[in-house]
Formats: structure tokens, sequence, C-alpha cells
């Protein structure tokens, strides 16, 4: 379906990250946020709550970043789209419902401006430290959705992109920025209503007795209904069955949480997104997201000049995680360098895909800057030689 | 000859979820009776009411309940009701949660939901241990009530809840106990039918943690224990309502009023401020308002 024109400030605009993605909160038909204030990330929710009362929408400010997380996943049972932002110890804070939204199959959206860590770490400053976090955070086996942007412009379409997914798969999709993204202006254009696309919830047509709110369809996702229409059902974060009832058992566990997962990877081709350049007949490829894609573009660009034949891969869904293009090009390149800011992340993930087939040349970086182009350069150059 | 009836709290049960996990003489179930009487009684269409609890026995609440029910994290039942209220305002937003789940990791949101006022009826059974963990200390437990983390007997000062709630800005304020069936869901009925942030502790018994380990005999034993101590002081000043061990137990309404909601408050400011210009939620629908 298309967008509500109501929320979608069509237009040229200069806007910064963490203010594109309230556009596009509005826009994929957000009505409900509730927010805990954290640098760098509060611009998102500031936004919200100038933005909300024009179009239909109520933001709250909770009392910690507990209360937001979950306050947002009632939001969506009572058959809002909701979204929450935070920040490093924020995230931390909001893991467990993560898990949660994820045990529950909550189609909710997490905004996550990364800084430098761990704890308090560098308020203000850049760091793309929680990838893993993302992936692995809160307990138990779980997967969710990550996309990460890295201008302004991308951070308006994928949090769009992050209400359909999560709506499309019932689960946690998290936007995943790093600071700089996040406080850089740039231009961002915002399409009329009629041309964005909005997935609309996955309700059920069945009626309340024969609606099993946990029975998935044949793309493992089951459908949903709100609170109110009737349906009396249950939700519980307890392993549960297909009614919503808890069912503490190892078939049960294995049947939910296998499905959890499967969701997710079996669907991966469709959720799946990046941007590949020059890859074909590189001996180098740069994979890299979010802001260091932008300082790794300047690395290509020199080493090209040196002659070298790079080619450039950005992660745009880092979660699920592109195995099989990466293994792919794991088979044709001398080697993949992967730049990030962290002392070891998603270039972990690249070297287990690759399994040894060619070298993984991290270029890690703790955080407070950007990387100098000359370092990514050097890794290039390292095996250019 | 006899026909067969059906018990009247069995509609308002999840039939195929009986017996429940609760062990015999737990107070919890005689709360769950009251709620059901209340639900009959008040006029409210059970289609929009929605039960959400956290984690624990009383946890267990909402998914015995034939309602809308969500079983939260531990202690986050009340900003999971929030939102769920303020996405959702047409629904009756109940709350069902211990004194451990509400007091203690829950704390914090329960003294934030009072004082915002979120439009919601929060019940908590408050039996002074953490029953599904084994009885440890909470703080609710008066000293010198042994737990199994205070196995020399507990010591800390506790939470008044009534108290807590009520100076935290709470509209509707009782306690009762679960030998006080009758007034227990009258005042669940009543505070069906009001708005704001409503409160009702009742003191309950936990036979088999909280009474055997402090030797204090069965469930029965206990009734008879509410009964005697138990003064009935509506409109009380909370501050007289703290409770002690085996001490005298005050009951009774003691908060009834009125002020804005956070939705009635939100909704007045932006209409104040930006006139025409405020566009007020919309109850969620399933079709595209487009
Ligand atoms: S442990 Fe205590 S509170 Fe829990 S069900 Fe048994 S009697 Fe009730």
């Amino acid at each position: 379906m298309k967008a509500d024109p109501k929320g979608v400030l069509t237009g040229s605009h200069y806007l910064d990250g963490d203010h594109a993605c309230s556009e596009g909160a509005l826009a994929a038909g957000c009505r409900f946020a509730a927010g805990y204030p954290i640098t760098p990330s509060t611009e998102v929710v500031e936004r919200i709550a100038a933005r909300f009362p024009l179009v239909g929408g109520t933001f709250i400010q909770l009392e910690d970043e507990l209360a937001a997380s979950i306050a947002v996943i009632g939001g969506v049972w009572g058959g809002a789209k909701a979204l929450t932002v935070t920040s490093g110890p924020g995230f931390s804070l909001m893991m467990e419902h993560i898990g949660f939204a994820a045990m529950t199959e909550t189609p909710v959206v997490y905004i996550d401006v990364q800084r430098g860590g761990p704890s308090t770490g560098l308020p203000t400053l850049a760091a793309q430290a929680d990838m893993m976090q993302a992936r692995w955070g809160s307990h138990g086996d779980y997967r969710l959705i990550a996309l990460c942007p890295n201008s302004p412009q991308e951070c308006f379409d994928l949090t769009l992109e992050a209400f359909n997914l999560a709506e499309q798969y019932r689960v946690p999709v998290v936007v995943m920025l790093d600071e700089v993204v996040g406080h850089m202006t740039e231009k961002v254009v915002i399409p009329p209503a009629e041309q964005l696309e909005v997935t609309p919830r996955r309700w059920t047509d069945k009626p309340p007795g024969e609606f099993l709110p946990f029975a998935p369809r044949e793309d493992l996702v089951p459908d949903l209904c709100m609170f109110g229409e009737g349906y009396r059902f249950h939700v519980t974060g307890l392993t549960h069955d297909e009614r919503g009832y808890p069912a503490m058992n190892a078939p049960t566990q294995e049947r939910l949480v296998r499905r959890l997962v499967d969701k997710i990877e079996k669907n991966a081709d469709k959720i799946l997104r990046w941007e590949e350049k020059d890859t074909e007949g590189a001996e180098v490829v740069i994979v890299s997201y979010g802001i260091t894609s932008r300082v790794a573009q300047r690395a290509v660009e020199m080493a090209r000049e040196k002659g070298v034949k790079v080619g450039s891969f950005r992660l745009i869904t880092a979660w699920p995680f592109p195995h099989k293009r990466i293994a792919e090009l794991s088979r044709s390149v001398k080697s993949l360098v992967v730049p990030e800011l962290n002392l070891g992340q998603m270039s972990l993930e690249v070297e287990r895909t690759v399994a040894g087939r060619c070298r993984t040349i991290p270029v890690l970086h703790a955080g407070g800057a950007v990387h100098r182009p000359e370092a990514i350069l050097e890794a290039i150059m390292e095996v250019a030689r | 000859m006899s026909e067969q009836r059906e018990h009247p709290v069995n509609k308002f049960l999840r039939m195929d979820r009986m017996p429940s996990i609760w062990c015999p003489g737990c107070g919890i179930g005689t709360t769950v009776n009251c709620f059901t009487r209340a639900l009959t009684e008040c006029d409210k269409d059970l289609d929009k009411v929605a039960v959400v609890s956290g984690i624990g026995c009383t946890g267990r609440v909402a998914g015995y309940l034939n309602l809308d029910s969500f079983h939260t994290t531990h202690g986050r039942a009340l900003p999971f009701a929030t939102g769920l209220k303020v996405a959702n305002p047409e629904l009756d937003v109940v709350v069902y949660s211990g004194d451990g789940d509400l007091s203690a990791i829950g704390g914090n949101h329960f003294i934030h939901a009072a004082r915002r006022n979120s439009d919601i009826l929060c019940i908590c059974v408050n039996n002074f241990t953490y029953g599904m963990t084994g009885g440890q200390v909470t703080p609710t437990t008066p000293e010198p009530a042994i737990a199994s983390t205070t196995p020399y007997g507990a010591f800390e000062p506790t939470f008044n809840l009534p108290h807590l709630a009520a100076s935290s800005g709470a509209t509707y304020v009782a306690r009762w106990t679960t030998f006080h069936v009758r007034q227990l869901a009258r005042s669940m009925r009543d505070a069906l039918s009001k708005k704001g942030f409503r409160f009702i502790e009742v003191i309950a018994p936990c036979p088999t943690l909280y009474l055997r380990r402090n030797r204090l005999g069965e469930a029965l034993h206990e009734m008879r224990f509410y009964k005697e101590k138990s003064v009935i002081k509506h409109g009380a000043d909370t501050r007289e309502a703290a409770l002690d061990y085996r001490g005298q137990i005050v009951v009774g309404t003691f908060v009834d009023t009125r002020r804005p909601t956070w939705l009635e408050a939100m909704n007045k400011r932006m209409s104040t401020v930006l006139g025409e210009k405020f566009v007020p939620y919309a109850l969620p629908t399933r079709e595209p308002k487009v």
C-alpha cells in the first residue's frame, strides 16, 4: 500500500541523519514513539515530538530505556506502528526487550545511533561497535534485522524500510547509525506519498476462535491481530505454542526457536540489501558499512590511481549477513579488506564466511573519529604488492 | 436431577489452561475470583479489557484470564501497559503484579506511572515474598520475617505501597486482604469505572513459602489473622497505613480523586498551543487510512 500523505514531508530538504530517520518513520506510518534522552540519538525523538502532534501521532518520554523499549511493544499490540531510539548505554538496557520482541514476534523498530563504548565511552563521537551486540546482545537464540545507512538520505529510506521489514517478518528491526551519519547534514529527497511503498500489518482474516496468533504461514511468519478486537488472545515471553500459551518443554522450544531463526534465515534472500561496485575482476574488495563506507570510497579512488583493481561491497543489511555473496567473492579475490570503527566485529563475520579461501584484512579503529583513507589504502596495497 | 451449572467465574478463565500453577491456598486465585466478579458487575465491553502482567506467581494471572492478555518481562508490565493504552486509548488496561515485580525491579515505573497518571488500573498482590523463585525477601517483607535470602530475618525498612502510590499521584488507592472478598471485588469494580492511575493492594497469603517458612500455619489461619488484624479506615492518611510484621492491617479506600490523565493532559496542552493545527491521535484500524 502507499504511504499516508499526512506523514510524508515531500520535497527536498537539508537534514541530518537523525532527523531523516524521524521523517522516515513518519512516512512509514509510525504514529507512536517512546524515548529516553541519550546523545547522539535524541534528535530523532525531538523531531518526532515536534512533528507528531501535527500528523496524529503520540510521543511519550519515559523514565528510562527499559520503559521505552517495552512501551513501544505495547504500542504495537495496541495496533500502532512504533519506534524507539537510543545509543550505546541505552541500547544495552534495551537488550532484554529486543529478545522479548523477537520472542513475541512484535514488528517494532529500534534506532541505535552508535557512539564510542564500552560504558559511557564517547557520548558525542562515532563508533560502529554495537554491531555484534545488535546480533547477539539479548540472551537466547534469536534473529533480527539490522540496517546500516551511510547518509541522511539513506537514514530516511532505511527507516521506512525498517518498518516495512518489521511488518513483513514480524521481527524487531534495528537501524544502526553511527554518530557521524546521525549528525551529518545533507540533501534528503522525500518523494510524494504515492511513490512510497508501505507494508501493511499482516492482519489475520480469521475470526476469533479460529485464529492462532503464533501459527506461521508458508513464509514461516504468523499473521496477527490487535488488542481490543475480540480475539482474547495471550502473548508471553515464555516458550509458547501456536495459541500463544506457555508450553515449557523441549519440543515446543525446538519448534518455536527454530522457526524464529528460520523465518529470517530462509527469507534472507528477500531481506538482504547491499551495494556492490567494480567487484568483477577485482583483486581486492573493501567490505564496509555506514560512515566507514564513505571513507573507504576515498581509499578505493587512491588505490585505483595506483593501478590496483579494487572493488567495493557495502553492507546495507548487516543482519542477516550476506554469507552467500561474500563467500562467492572470496573465491575470486585475493583479499577482502574490512575497515570498521571497532576492534573487530563485522570483520569476524567476513572472516568466518570466507573460511580461509582468501585473506581477510580488518582495518580497525577504536572510534572517536573516522579512519584516515590512507590506513585503508595501506591494507589494499599490502595485498596488491 | 441436579443440572450442571457452569461456575460463574469459568467464562472469564481460559479453561483449557486449568488447573493453574498456583499452590492450594495461594491468595492469588482469590484475587482473580474477585476480579472476575468485578468484571461481571462493571458494564465494560470485555473485548476492550486487556490484562498485562510481569513475572512471578502473580505474573501468571494474565495467562489464565480469558481476555486480551500480555505476559511481559520482569517489572515492566506498567511501561508496556502505558504504551498499549496510549496507542489504543479505547482499551481498559489492567496491570496485575506482585510485590517484587512491581515495587523492586519495577519500582521506578510504578512511581512514574502514578506521577504521569497513566490511565491504568494496577492491582498488586502483596504476599511479602518472591514466590516463583522460592521465597526471597522483597521490598515489602517486614522485619523479622524469614525469607530464603534473609535466613536470619528481614531487616530493611519496607515500602508502604498505598502511601508510595498516593504520594506519587495515584488517583485511586485502596488496600484489602484476601479475607475481604466482597469489598475487594467492589473496589475492583469501582476502580474499573474510574480513570487515571488506580492502585489496589491486596494482602494475600503465600502458604507454601512465606507462611510455612515463618511457621504461620495454613492459609485458613491466615484468613483468621486478616480478619482479626484488619481495620477498615476509608480515607485514612496513607502514612498511617504502613504494615509491620503481624501487626494491624489498615484496609479501605484511601484515595479517590480525579485529575487529568497523561493523555488528557497531553491533548489539552497540544490543543492550547497548536489550536487547529493539532491532529489528535486516531485509534489504530486495520484499514489503511489513505
Ligand atoms: S509459591 Fe506462594 S505465591 Fe506462588 S503460587 Fe505458591 S503459594 Fe502462591
